[in-house]
């Protein structure tokens, strides 16, 4: 049976028709899930995309947190037994959740960064990695204005030592994030934040690469293999 | 109606560019002696009757429910005479 990825939409999502393409071209269903909605359609995994949601004018993501389908996902994410990828204001929404450690501040330099963006894998055991080699750099794309990571020193150094940090910026720190950290995961591997775009990533004729569909084919992975995540 | 205030500011050790940017700039206006400028949020909330201490927990609620983000914020609860 093919596998079936939800996409939330939020008001303001940006991101959520070039992530449910990705969910297609890596070969799995992609079935759109909207904010309000009650329940999550049983799905066997969700990626809440990029974009903006309910305006972010309190924080990013604090709003979306609370949407009706956010009752159901947190509670399956945190178990361990959903896979959830968020991506940009997804990984906001993560944090803001508390299924992901950490915030996402505004950038050091103050200025939107939109550019292409290599990224090193740290962490190929998540549910959203397995199709990548170990140190492997991915060209991916990048597009935020509040992408800086932060969070105590005591979390990141938990975070490194658990080899929690999923993917790292390679070259400049494009945003001041602590460390360079680009992504994270949870302590079971199923709920994986990153910043930059690998949904951008999936095509020659619109991408920079095509390196960000292994985060789309990791899942069907997974999901195939119903091997237990565990980073 | 009562009005209760909810102060929110970065914690000291997370970085804020925003007053940054706004302290260089006070020196370009001729404010001299300013060596630091963080930038906060302040939420008027108005609630129904008098506040009592009930009320107050509730705000306070609020406050580390949604109003802040406590893994980068503090945040201060005061009711406004």
């Amino acid at each position: 049976m093919t596998a079936r990825v939800g996409v939330v939409t939020f008001p303001g999502s940006l991101d959520d028709r070039d992530a449910a393409r990705a969910v297609a071209l890596a070969g799995a269903e992609p079935v759109s899930l909207w904010h309000a909605d009650a329940d999550l359609r049983g799905v066997d995994a969700v990626v809440l995309p990029g974009g903006f949601s309910y305006g972010d004018y309190l924080r990013c993501g604090a709003i979306a947190r609370f949407a009706p389908l956010m009752s159901e996902l947190v509670p399956a994410a945190r178990s361990g037994a959903l896979p959830v990828l968020g991506i940009c204001n997804g990984f906001q929404i993560l944090c803001e959740s508390h299924l992901l450690p950490g915030a996402l501040t505004r950038n050091s330099s103050l200025r939107f960064v939109n550019r292409d963006q290599v990224l090193r894998v740290e962490n190929t055991g998540t549910a959203w990695t397995s199709s990548y080699t170990e140190g492997q750099e991915i060209l991916v794309v990048l597009k935020s204005g509040e992408g800086s990571f932060v969070a105590d020193e005591h979390t990141l150094d938990e975070l490194e030592a658990a080899g929690r940090v999923v993917v790292r910026y390679a070259g400049d720190n494009p945003n001041g994030s602590r460390r360079g950290i680009a992504g994270i995961t949870n302590e079971h591997g199923n709920v994986v934040g990153l910043m930059p775009h690998p949904e951008h990533a999936v095509e020659a004729l619109t991408g920079p690469s095509t390196e960000g569909l292994g985060f789309f084919t990791s899942i069907l992975t997974h999901l195939a293999t119903g091997s237990p995540v565990n980073a | 109606m009562a009005r209760v205030v909810v102060d929110v500011m970065l914690k000291p050790e997370i970085l804020d560019p925003q007053g940054q940017a706004i302290a260089g700039a006070c020196s370009r206006l001729g404010f001299e002696g300013i060596k630091e400028i963080r930038q906060g949020k302040r939420f008027e909330v108005e609630v129904e009757g008098v506040v009592d201490e009930a009320r107050l927990a509730d705000v306070r609620r609020l406050a580390e429910t949604m109003l802040a983000n406590t893994v980068i914020e503090d945040f201060e609860v005061r009711v406004e005479e």
